[in-house]
């Protein structure tokens, strides 16, 4: 029962991306082209949210719903991780329309060619698991 | 109802995305859905003698529930929310599209010049999925979070790596949607 907040929690973010169109090849593309504002204002709209409501956290030291502290977790300090790493996930993320988030809710839409997808992402992190240490961050 | 069925303004899907981030962040976890596929790969068995794989992934199942919640969330939004006006995109991207053979939406999730069981069963289509496939899978490890990790959770709490994760994940698909995709189709 523990996991049944979760379950809801995930059931809510699938819908709200597939219902966003988020989770849409054209709507990803639609957005590198610079063409629709619809992308760039879901994402603004969740981070202003967001800041908000970590700032509200943040300054009334809000408990969460065991009562222990909330922490907000740093990310490491670099450059190279975060420039390198992220321009491969975009070059996919462009190419085939879809975050990790999306792979998951698509494969609920039916849309079995995102299998092929979804054992291309297992196995790009197997081969970063292997190859981590090598790797400059 | 309508509103059920219609596309979802970005102001109300932005706003509700934001929620569900704050809704983790007071049940004690960091909303990210990357990290889903490290724990996959080691409950799968990926060998404990690989250092990243070596924990233990059932410290994850409340992640592992997001996901299966969120393909169950998909299913009821495409087949009981959906409507032929859904997915209409900016003309101008249609005509783009055009030019490099991919048709317009019609009420698709994606064009079937990618995503079709046929286009899926050829060589070049299967390659270009495992390939995009991959890259995500390789990238969001490597940057230590997607859009949900760094562009959601990061910035909300002011990161700056997160920053520069947003600034890779646009250099990369700039650079595929503008000089990739065109060479492709």
């Amino acid at each position: 029962m523990k996991l049944a907040r979760f379950f809801i929690v995930g059931f809510l973010f699938g819908i709200i991306l597939t219902k966003s169109e988020a989770i849409s090849w054209f709507r990803i593309y639609e957005m590198f082209m610079f063409d629709s504002f619809h992308m760039y204002g879901i994402i603004i709209t969740a981070i202003l949210t967001g800041c908000i409501g970590i700032n509200f956290i943040k300054k009334r030291e809000i408990k969460d719903y065991k009562g222990l502290p909330i922490e907000l977790i740093s990310k490491d300090k670099s450059y190279t991780r975060y420039i390198i790493g992220g321009t491969l996930f975009g070059l996919g993320w462009a190419l085939v329309g879809c975050c990790p988030g999306p792979i998951f809710i698509l494969l609920g839409t039916g849309m079995l060619s995102i299998i092929v997808i979804f054992i291309g992402a297992l196995l790009g992190t197997f081969v970063y698991g292997v190859f981590k240490d090598s790797l400059p961050h | 109802m309508d509103f059920l069925f219609e596309t979802w303004h970005w102001s109300i899907s932005g706003f509700l995305i934001g929620i569900i981030m704050l809704l983790l962040t007071y049940f004690g976890k960091t909303f990210g859905m990357s990290s889903n596929l490290r724990t996959m790969c080691a409950a799968i068995g990926a060998r404990k003698s690989i250092n990243y794989f070596d924990f233990d992934w059932r410290e994850q199942r409340w992640n592992l529930a997001i996901v299966v919640g969120a393909i169950f969330g998909g299913f009821v939004a495409y087949y009981f929310m959906n409507d032929p006006s859904n997915f209409k995109i900016n003309p101008n991207t249609i005509k783009q599209l055009d030019q490099i053979g991919i048709a317009s939406p019609n009420g698709n999730i994606a064009p079937n010049e990618i995503f079709s069981l046929e286009v899926a069963k050829s060589i070049k289509g299967f390659l270009i999925l495992i390939l995009g496939g991959f890259l995500i899978g390789f990238g969001t490890p490597y940057a230590g979070g997607c859009t949900s990790g760094h562009a959601i959770s990061g910035l909300s709490n002011f990161q700056f790596p997160s920053l520069v994760a947003v600034f890779g994940f646009f250099i990369g698909g700039l650079v595929m949607a503008h000089f990739i995709i065109p060479k492709l189709f």
